[in-house]
């Protein structure tokens, strides 16, 4: 007995078709739903601020009034706040990597490293403003100065550093490190002289990546107290400071509609902070992409 | 072979020999993993720190605030003069709001996203889209926040008379933009995760693309889809600078989205970007919400961690 | 079991309407390697085709292009015809959904649905249209049967099919093929990735799904060849060296290279 009529198969098939037609063009509908957001962005962005980058805008400082009001102190700060986190983040992230994945055993505490670092990949930035603001600028009394600002975004960011360093250290086949303990190298000799250099150009891109978070944060640096109108350069780690999203955030926040465009110069000023690192971040990655 | 040759050059082996300081070398090998087991043991201070953080300050705003007040009070009047109110219920709310807004954008644009990029789109044109993806997910939320207090929000009124400046529909459908490239990645992930054969399998027994990508590809990945959404909502709980900007300072129990909110992570920007004197109990609350907040992002972060163990398809 | 014979004697000089494929002078690239070249092949209804060949000979490319799965491989390219049922299935109207309905596939590595065993075969059957509870159960117990495995998983038939051993869900996959009552069946070394008892229950399987379907198969394996197939086709380098039936191909062959690959001497 057949339980298939092939011929109403064949009839079913035109619709099914049509269906398949219909959701294939809704799917990439929404895909460019994404695409056309991030085209609206940049283009309105760009019309409201461009006519702000002024070369006054880079040598002025803070100002109640919108044609005076530049990000000199702002840009500075950032530099200064990743001069912090880069060697901090990346001591941390790439000496915790290197633990788990070269010396770690299998074992209850090292299970905890891991799922803490899981989880704290997941905990809102705010709250490390929160934990920042108790610990380095109450309890260890740096105040609200580069340091204790760098500090709390190096803990942000420490997750994503130490998983791309995670991966980047992975990623080194095993033969290699053979290769080198069979010539008599110690472990230590191994990991800094092989198993480090062949990562390194995975390290660096995930550390730029995390980099380019820590840059355009707001929320923690808020929560620490970081001013907005500062009227002078930082001088050393402990000076204030303040950074090109806390200028951003102050700018939008105002209700005169000439600072939004101000805002705006702000942000594109921002975003090629990010462009550059991208930029190095991808440099990197295919100048020292090497295939085993 | 350790001989020294003609020129009276000493060999490679004895060279080594001199060189070799056995002891110091020693020592380093067994110093290394010590001091690297204490630079890992960072990540878990900060952990513990800041739980402690939390817990301590919740704890002394627990004397000053009775906790069922804060847990079920529908009123939140920090700066009042003459009667303060500490109930958390409407910052929970206002959070909902956004939450639940970006997830009516995020999750059907995400999940359409990625079955387009794992079931149809050819590989050049994933090559193109994904790294545009990656910008998105690369912008920081103060651009967004900027976006959606100057373009979203007045496009929105355009169509919403009644919107207000400040309102929980703009921030939300922002969040929501925020998020998608996340769960489009992530589910994208889960999807091409499901092998080719059993894509194969259904194509030889008649089915269309669609047929596959919905009833054989996205069943299988389900568990992955899922945790991808979980992961992404519990990031819109915790997003604070787009709805700082654009949510407002209000906040309020009620559902309606026209008006404007405050979500907890607002409150906190707020108390911080004026100036509570230390000591206060509206500094402490700042404490009493972060954790608040903490709890819920740690809620849903172990509920996509479980989901994405649990029901692992083997295939 | 003389009047089979008999019949299948005539039946062999009886032309087209017993014919389930027609291939003419099929030519296959990928990319520009030439992987099919100048194919002519005819099989027939109710019989068991092998093909067999060294790897690389293009084998399973040409199974792949009879239901035109090889089509997935973005840089393939085709000439020629292939006739099923007197239609060529290249024809710019014949959708390929179409043509897999009547041609079930079973693949070199078991590739069940990450779902239960009865959504596996009832797969087939409800995109197809029936959503009849009693007769999908019907549909799935008759597919399992056919397949030689009701027996062994119909006290489970909730439980992932994945959790049943490579050979039973070999079978699985044959069921799934049964359920949607294909014409053809076509099988891409369907036992390579099994134990050897596995392998004799699905080539005993073969022997009887022959009454009912036709079947192609493509093997590394001479001996299975020579047990389970009624006719044989011996491919090399892209080309078909020799089509006949298979005690001449095994006992008698013409071609020099045919008679090396059988005894062995390459591949």
């Amino acid at each position: 007995m057949k339980y298939i009529d092939h011929n109403s198969v064949v009839k079913r098939m035109n619709s099914r078709l049509i269906v398949n037609r219909i959701l294939k063009t809704l799917f990439f509908l929404a895909t460019l739903f994404a695409l056309l957001t991030i085209a609206v962005l940049f283009y309105r962005i760009i019309t409201q601020g461009v006519g702000y980058l002024t070369p006054e805008f880079f040598q002025n400082f803070g100002s109640r009034f919108p044609a005076k009001a530049g990000v000199k102190a702002a840009l500075v700060g950032s530099i200064w706040l990743m001069c912090v986190v880069a060697p901090v983040s990346l001591i941390l992230g790439v000496g915790t990597a290197i633990y788990l994945e070269e010396y770690a055993k299998k074992n209850k505490l090292n299970d905890f490293i891991r799922m803490n670092i899981s989880n704290l990949s997941g905990v809102p930035s705010v709250v490390f403003g929160l934990l920042g603001l108790t610990i380095f600028v109450r309890a260890l009394s740096l105040g609200n100065s580069i340091l204790a600002a760098g500090f709390t975004m190096s803990l942000l960011i420490l997750p994503v550093i130490i998983v791309a360093a995670q991966e980047a250290i992975r990623a080194v086949p095993k033969e290699v490190r053979e290769a080198s303990y069979g010539m008599g190298a110690t472990k230590w000799q191994t990991i800094t002289k092989v198993v480090l250099p062949s990562a390194i150009p995975g390290i660096l891109t995930g550390a730029i990546l995390a980099l380019s978070r820590a840059i355009g944060e707001t929320a923690p640096l808020i929560v620490i107290g970081v001013p907005v109108i500062i009227q002078f350069l930082p001088e050393n780690l402990l000076s204030q400071f303040t950074a090109l999203p806390m200028q951003i955030y102050d700018w939008a926040k105002r209700p005169q509609l000439e600072f939004q465009n101000v805002a705006a110069a702000g942000i594109l000023v921002l975003m090629m902070f990010l462009i550059i690192m991208n930029s190095i971040a991808v440099f990197i990655r295919n100048k020292f992409q090497k295939r085993y | 072979m350790a001989q020294k040759d003609v020129t009276g050059q000493p060999s490679v082996q004895e060279l080594i020999a001199k060189s070799n300081s056995k002891k110091q070398k020693k020592v380093i090998e067994k110093l290394i993993p010590f001091i690297l087991l204490l630079i890992a043991s960072v990540s878990v201070l900060t952990t513990i720190g800041i739980v402690f953080t939390l817990i301590v300050e919740t704890v002394i705003f627990f004397t000053k605030v009775p906790v069922l007040e804060f847990l079920f009070g529908t009123e939140w009047f920090p700066f009042a003069n003459t009667e303060q109110q500490f109930g958390i219920l409407p910052l929970v709310v206002g959070t909902l709001k956004v939450t639940v807004i970006a997830a009516i954008v995020a999750v059907p644009f995400g999940i359409a996203s990625a079955i387009f990029l794992s079931e149809y789109a050819s590989e050049n044109l994933r090559r193109v889209i994904k790294p545009i993806l990656e910008v998105l997910a690369g912008i920081p939320t103060i651009v967004y926040g900027f976006f959606a207090l100057t373009f979203v929000t007045p496009l929105l009124q355009q169509f919403i008379p009644d919107l207000k400046i400040f309102n929980a529909l703009s921030p939300g459908i922002v969040v929501g933009i925020m998020i998608l490239p996340m769960i489009a990645s992530l589910s994208e992930d889960a999807m091409t995760s499901v092998p080719n054969s059993i894509r194969e399998g259904a194509l030889a027994m008649g089915s269309t693309k669609l047929e596959v990508a919905l009833k054989v590809v996205l069943p299988a990945a389900l568990s992955g889809i899922v945790a991808s959404v979980v992961l992404a909502l519990s990031r819109a709980i915790g997003e604070t600078m787009i709805v700082s900007l654009a949510g407002g300072s209000t906040p309020k129990f009620d559902w309606d989205v026209t008006d404007s909110i405050q979500t907890m992570t607002a409150y906190i920007v707020q108390v911080s970007s004026g100036d509570a004197g230390y000591g206060t109990t509206i500094y402490y609350s700042i404490y009493s919400v972060g954790f608040t907040l903490f709890l819920f992002t740690l809620l849903m972060n172990y509920l996509a961690h479980v989901i994405s163990k649990k029901y692992r398809e083997e295939y | 079991m003389m009047e089979k014979v008999l019949e299948k004697a005539s039946s062999m000089n009886n032309q087209s309407s017993n014919i389930v494929y027609n291939t003419q002078q099929l030519n296959l690239w990928y990319g520009n390697h030439h992987a099919l070249k100048n194919i002519d092949l005819e099989i027939k209804e109710n019989e068991v085709t092998a093909i067999i060949g060294p790897s690389g000979c293009g084998k399973s490319t040409y199974i792949k292009t009879l239901n035109r799965m090889v089509e997935l491989v973005p840089t393939v390219k085709t000439s020629g015809k292939i006739l099923y049922r007197e239609r060529n299935i290249f024809d710019a109207d014949y959708g390929v959904e179409e043509l897999r309905t009547k041609v079930g596939m079973v693949f070199q590595k078991p590739n069940p649905f990450p779902k239960s065993i009865y959504d596996n075969i009832a797969y087939g059957p409800r995109i197809h249209g029936i959503k009849n509870k009693k007769i999908l159960d019907e549909i799935v117990e008759k597919s399992l049967r056919g397949a030689a495995i009701w027996d062994e998983v119909k006290d489970r038939l909730n439980t992932n099919a994945y959790s049943l051993s490579g050979g039973q869900q070999q079978r699985i996959c044959i069921a799934r093929c049964l359920a949607i009552e294909p014409d053809v069946i076509l099988m891409d070394e369907p036992t390579s990735a099994l134990d050897p008892i596995s392998t004799l229950k699905v080539e005993e399987l073969i022997q009887e799904l022959k009454e009912d379907y036709s079947i192609i198969i493509v093997t590394h394996n001479m001996q299975q060849a020579a047990r389970i197939s009624d006719k044989t086709a011996f491919f090399l380098n892209g080309e078909v060296v020799e089509f006949d039936n298979t005690d001449v191909i095994f006992s008698t062959p013409e071609d020099k290279r045919t008679e090396d690959y059988i005894s062995g001497r390459f591949g």
